[in-house]
């Protein structure tokens, strides 16, 4: 994301940029929201206020609201006021904005990445691939549960949406 | 955006559609707790989860639309049944978890084609709540379409309980698929998918699931409820004052 044009643009939105690379998921907190994709537009309007447009990875996802206020907070508190945060419907979230970095850090803290629906997911512990659904609901809206039949231990995996 | 229709119908319309996910998913909270084993009490609440965010996505915008300030919380917490206008079939009691499947079937079934039609409305705001719900509701019917034919192609107890269910709701869903004068309105406006094309799209999946339970489908009857009017039966006042007494109780009470 860093890479985006607009960033390069101003110092400002560079800096935006740097900073938001280090606001934790508060589900997930190995994963920035960068990593998840949930940036969706960073720009600075004409009255120089920092618009960012944050999306919702589920519409009831409780941690939506910690999310937003955690990427004012940081901005605000990087001296890169003032600051609007706005969530952003449309386009949806989709799993496939997950960042390649995003998904290896996942799958080292023992989280699968999304796998399309019926493609093998591998175990994120001995990397198995012979691994079955236990749960297609986990412990948060983002998340299955999966067992590998290689190792026997359950995992979670990043359900593909 | 100058012909879309008055506001008051488009407002009245996003609340039917609002208050199915939010009946919806008060009835499958119910389940919390209680349901058959942990995976399920997990997939039931998570399912509730999602409709909940559509109902305030909906719902916030319905207030936007009438223009007097109500926010999501008056509207979901100040109501009165009259004036919720979700389809009779959203309220009917979980009864047994064959009951609740069969119900979330008929329904998932229902909204699958109603928001992908709603993604491409031209309405913006809808569109955009339409594509994210769709995401949503296509994991929530693989989840109770799996589950029906478990049941019904499951044991004889199981598939007595899934017919059992089938043809104590099937009458419910005449309305919701039954197009009204708002569902055409909404429809001719470019707003809505027309119902016509929603049902034609649920009978193919009902067909598909119901044939793979084993299950017989019921025939279509005369039905009598108008929810989607704000006619409601004995239990959506019981779900409602369960719900709301918190704001009843102690109004404008917050986190």
């Amino acid at each position: 994301m860093s890479s985006s044009p607009a960033a390069l643009a101003t110092g400002r939105l560079e800096a935006a940029w740097r900073t938001l690379a280090r606001v934790e998921d508060p589900e997930i907190p190995v994963l920035s929201v960068l990593d998840l994709g949930l940036i969706r537009t960073l720009e600075e309007t004409a009255a120089g206020t920092l618009r960012v447009g944050v999306s919702p990875t589920y519409t009831g996802c409780p941690a939506t609201e910690v999310i937003r206020a955690r990427v004012q907070q940081a901005l605000l508190r990087a001296g890169l006021g003032p600051v609007e945060v706005h969530m952003q419907l449309a386009p949806a979230w989709t799993s496939d904005w997950i960042s390649e970095e995003g998904r290896r850090k996942l799958n080292a803290y023992g989280i699968a990445p999304p796998a399309p629906h019926g493609d093998a997911v591998s175990c994120p512990r001995c990397g198995g691939r012979d691994t079955e659904l236990l749960s297609a609901f986990g412990s948060t809206p983002c998340k299955a549960l999966h067992r590998c039949r290689s190792c026997l231990e359950p995992f979670e995996c990043f359900k593909c949406v | 955006m100058s012909d879309l229709p008055k506001v008051g119908a488009r407002e009245r319309y996003v609340l039917r559609i609002a208050d199915l996910s939010l009946v919806l998913g008060q009835r499958l909270g119910e389940w919390v707790g209680h349901a058959p084993a942990l995976e399920e009490d997990l997939g039931l609440a998570n399912i509730a989860l999602d409709l909940l965010g559509q109902a305030r996505l909906l719902l916030s915008y319905a207030g936007e639309l009438e223009g007097r300030g109500r926010s999501e919380d008056d509207l979901a917490f100040l109501r009165e049944p009259s004036e919720y206008f979700n389809a009779t079939l959203a309220e009917q009691p979980n009864g047994d978890f064959a009951q609740t499947i069969v119900r979330q079937v008929l329904i998932d079934a229902f909204q699958l084609p109603l928001f992908e039609g709603l993604a491409s409305s031209r309405d913006e705001r809808l569109a955009a709540i339409g594509a994210k719900a769709v995401k949503e509701t296509r994991y929530h019917l693989r989840y109770s379409a799996d589950w029906l034919v478990r049941l019904g192609d499951g044991t004889a107890e199981s598939h007595a309980r899934a017919q059992a269910a089938l043809e104590r709701l099937w009458p419910y869903t005449r309305e919701l698929l039954e197009e009204d004068d708002l569902d055409g309105e909404m429809a001719q406006a470019g707003i809505a998918p027309p119902l016509s094309a929603v049902r034609a799209r649920w009978d193919a999946q009902l067909d598909r699931i119901l044939e793979e339970a084993t299950l017989k489908r019921p025939p279509d009857r005369y039905h009598r409820w108008f929810g989607k009017r704000g006619e409601h039966g004995e239990h959506l006042g019981y779900l409602l004052a369960e719900m709301q007494w918190m704001q009843r109780a102690y109004p404008g009470a917050r986190w």
